[in-house]
C-alpha cells in the first residue's frame, strides 16, 4: 500500500485519516472541465461539473495501490469522523453518490466510497471479476480501518458483493445496509431446452465477438447531453439533469466529445456457473444487523428481486424495506427518505 | 524452442502462441491444426510432444494469461471463461480469422475444461475437442462454499500466484459443463465433437461423459479420429 500526501498514520483509535484539501490535491485523472469559457457554454460549474440540486463534491480524493492496481478512493465528511463504507453498483462509480453521500455525512458520518476497477476514475485492469472486486475492496477496508468493525452500505452490485464479504469477514461489519443488491433467480417460463441453448450460444459468441475488440475499443463518443440520453435508456425514471451530472463526473472530454471512463472491455450481462441464488442463501447467516432495501418498480439494471422471496432469508437481526414507487436506483430517486432510513437503523457516529 | 513464437493482444494482454509445428507433415496433404492447452500453472511444451508426433497437421500450443510466456496481470481476476477467450484469440489466428475453418484443441487438466468451453461456444469451428488429465483438472466446488478473500505476493512472474489459485477453486456445476456439450452437439461439424481421454473423472467431467453424443477413447485413438 502506497500512502499518498495528505494521508495521515494510523491513529490511536484504528482509524486512518485523509486530511489533504481537495483544492489542492492532484485529481486521478485531469478533470473534464479544463475551460471556464467551454465549462459556461456547457453549463457546467467551476469543477466542469453538471450541476444538480444537493449534489457535493467528495471533500477527499485519493489513490490507493491495491495489490497493484490503482484504485480511486472518495470521502464526503469529516476526516475525524467515524468511518462508514458505501460501495457502487455495476457500470455505476462512487460519484453516483454525490447527494446521498454528503447526507450520511452531515449526520456525523466519514463516508468513505471508492471506485472499482475499471470504473470511475480507477485503473483499468487486465481482469474483472467478482472475487478481484471483493479484494480490491478489502484493500480499502484495511487502509481506513484496518479489522475494525464499521457500518457499510452497498448498492446493486456493490450491496451482492458486500453480502459475500460479510459472509467471508464478518468482524469487519458492524451493520451491513444492501440497497436493491439482493439477487435472486429470475426463471424464465416456458422456454424449450433447444431454445436456452440458442440463447447461450448467440451469448457467447457475442461475447467473443467482444473479447476479440477489447484490444483496440473504446467508448462511443458524444456531447454530454448524448452521454446522459444513452445512460437514460437504462435509467428511464432517473431526471435528465442527474444523469447529465452522471455523465460529467463519469466521463471524459476527448477530441471528438464526451466518453464514458469506464473500461470498455466490460460488457453488460453475461454468463457463468455462478447463480443468483447462491446469494441469496448466504443473507440468513449473517451475523451482524441488517437492513435490505428494495425499490418495488422493475428496471433493466436491477435484480427483478421480489420481496416475499426475500422475506424467507432474513438474517436473525435483519429486516426489509420495501419502497413502492421507487425504482432500483433507490438512494437517488429518494435520498431524504432512504438516508433516514440508514441513519436510523446505523445509529449515532458516536 | 523449436518453433516461433506469435503474440496475440486479448485487451491488456500478450498471449504466448507457440507453433511448434508451422506447417502439415506432408506438405501435399493439408490438414487441419491441432491447438495444444496446458494444465494449471504449467506452460506450453517447448517443442512437439511425442504424443501427438502423428497428428498430421500443424500444432500449436497456447500458454494462458498468466502463464508461460504470456502477461502476468495485477491482481488476479482470473476465470475459466476469460482463458476460453485466450483461446478464442488462437483460433482466430490459426484459421485466418475464417468461420468457416476449424482446428481440433487437446487440453490438458484445466485446459480440457476450457477446450470443452470453446468448442461449444465456437461449435462450428472445432473439429474435436480432447479433454485428458493434467493439473487443474478438478477445478473447485459445484455450488456455494464459504469463501476466503485473500492477497498474494506477486513478482510479474509466471505462473500467477492469482491464477494458481481462483483458477483451482473456481466453480464447475455438471450441468453448466453439460451446457457446453450441448451446444458442441448442436453446431460441431463431426458427429461426436467431445472426446474424454482421462483416466480421472471429477464431477463436472463424470457429467460430460455422462452427456449423449461424447466418447471416451485413448489419447491416441482420439487424435487418429479427428485427424
Amino acid at each position: 500500500m502506497i500512502r499518498r500526501p495528505g494521508c495521515s498514520s494510523l491513529h490511536p483509535d484504528g482509524y486512518r485519516r485523509h486530511v489533504a484539501d481537495p483544492s489542492t490535491e492532484t485529481p486521478s485523472e485531469p478533470a473534464p472541465g479544463d475551460s471556464a469559457a467551454l465549462n459556461t457554454e456547457l453549463g457546467l460549474d467551476e469543477f466542469g461539473e453538471s450541476p444538480f440540486p444537493g449534489a457535493r463534491r467528495p471533500d477527499r480524493n485519493y489513490d490507493l495501490q491495491a495489490n497493484g492496481l490503482r484504485i480511486a478512493v472518495h470521502e464526503w465528511g469529516d476526516a475525524d469522523a467515524p468511518p462508514l463504507m458505501m460501495m457502487h453498483g455495476g457500470f455505476d462509480f462512487a460519484r453516483t453518490f454525490d447527494v446521498f453521500a454528503p447526507k450520511l455525512a452531515e449526520a456525523g458520518w466519514r463516508v468513505v466510497s471508492w471506485d472499482q476497477r475499471g470504473h470511475g476514475n480507477s485503473e483499468h485492469a487486465a481482469l474483472y471479476s467478482w472475487d478481484g472486486d471483493v479484494r480490491d475492496a478489502l484493500a480499502v477496508f484495511d487502509h481506513v480501518a484496518g479489522g475494525r468493525p464499521i457500518p457499510v452500505v452497498g448498492h446493486s452490485k456493490g450491496g451482492a458483493l458486500m453480502t459475500q464479504l460479510a459472509d467471508a469477514q464478518p468482524h469487519r461489519f458492524s451493520s451491513l445496509v444492501n440497497m436493491d443488491g439482493i439477487p435472486y433467480k429470475r426463471n424464465i417460463p416456458d422456454i424449450a431446452e433447444h431454445d436456452r441453448t440458442t440463447m447461450l450460444a448467440k451469448d457467447l459468441a457475442g461475447w467473443l465477438d467482444h473479447r476479440r475488440r477489447t484490444s483496440t475499443a473504446s467508448r462511443k463518443p458524444g456531447t454530454l447531453d448524448e452521454l446522459a440520453s444513452r445512460r437514460g435508456r437504462m435509467n428511464p425514471r432517473l431526471p435528465h439533469e442527474w444523469l447529465r451530472r452522471l455523465a460529467s463526473t463519469g466521463g471524459f472530454r476527448s477530441d471528438d466529445g464526451w466518453r464514458w471512463r469506464i473500461d470498455p472491455a466490460l460488457r453488460f450481462g453475461g454468463f457463468g456457473p455462478w447463480r443468483p441464488e447462491w446469494m441469496l442463501v448466504r443473507l440468513p447467516g449473517l451475523p451482524m444487523p441488517f437492513l435490505g432495501i428494495l425499490g418495488a418498480q422493475m428496471e433493466e439494471m436491477g435484480w427483478g428481486t421480489p420481496p416475499h422471496k426475500v422475506a424467507p432469508y432474513m438474517p436473525l437481526d435483519g429486516r426489509c424495506e420495501v419502497l413502492d414507487d421507487v425504482g432500483h436506483f433507490v438512494h437517488i430517486e429518494q435520498p431524504d427518505v432512504v438516508s433516514r432510513l440508514v441513519l436510523d437503523f446505523i445509529g449515532d457516529p458516536t | 524452442m523449436s518453433g516461433e513464437i506469435v503474440m496475440l493482444r486479448h485487451n491488456r494482454i500478450d498471449l504466448a502462441l507457440h507453433m511448434l509445428r508451422a506447417h502439415p507433415i506432408d506438405p501435399d496433404r493439408p490438414s487441419r491444426p491441432l491447438l495444444l492447452l496446458h494444465g494449471l500453472g504449467d506452460r506450453s511444451p517447448d517443442a512437439v510432444p511425442t504424443w501427438v508426433a502423428d497428428w498430421p497437421g500443424p500444432i500449436a500450443a497456447l500458454d494462458f494469461t498468466g502463464h508461460g510466456a504470456s502477461t502476468c496481470p495485477s491482481s488476479g481476476g482470473y476465470t475459466p471463461e476469460l482463458l476460453m477467450a485466450d483461446v478464442d484469440h488462437a483460433l482466430a489466428h490459426l484459421t485466418g480469422g475464417d468461420p468457416d475453418t476449424s482446428i481440433t484443441v487437446l487440453g490438458r487438466g484445466l485446459g480440457a475444461y476450457i477446450a470443452l468451453q470453446i468448442a461449444g461456444a465456437r461449435a462450428s469451428q472445432i473439429h474435436g475437442a480432447i479433454l485428458t488429465d493434467g493439473p487443474g483438472l478438478a477445478g473447485g466446488p459445484t455450488g456455494p462454499t464459504s469463501q476466503a478473500v485473500f492477497s498474494l505476493p506477486t513478482n510479474g512472474t509466471t505462473p500467477d500466484p492469482y491464477a494458481l489459485v481462483e483458477l483451482g477453486r473456481d466453480l464447475r456445476p455438471g450441468d453448466y459443463a453439460v451446457s457446453f456439450v450441448n451446444l458442441a452437439n448442436a453446431g460441431a461439424p463431426v458427429a461426436s465433437p467431445i472426446t474424454v481421454a482421462s483416466s480421472f473423472h471429477p464431477k463436472w467431467l463424470a457429467a460430460v461423459v455422462d452427456s449423449p453424443g461424447v466418447v471416451e477413447a485413448t489419447l491416441a485413438d482420439a487424435l487418429a479420429s479427428y485427424a
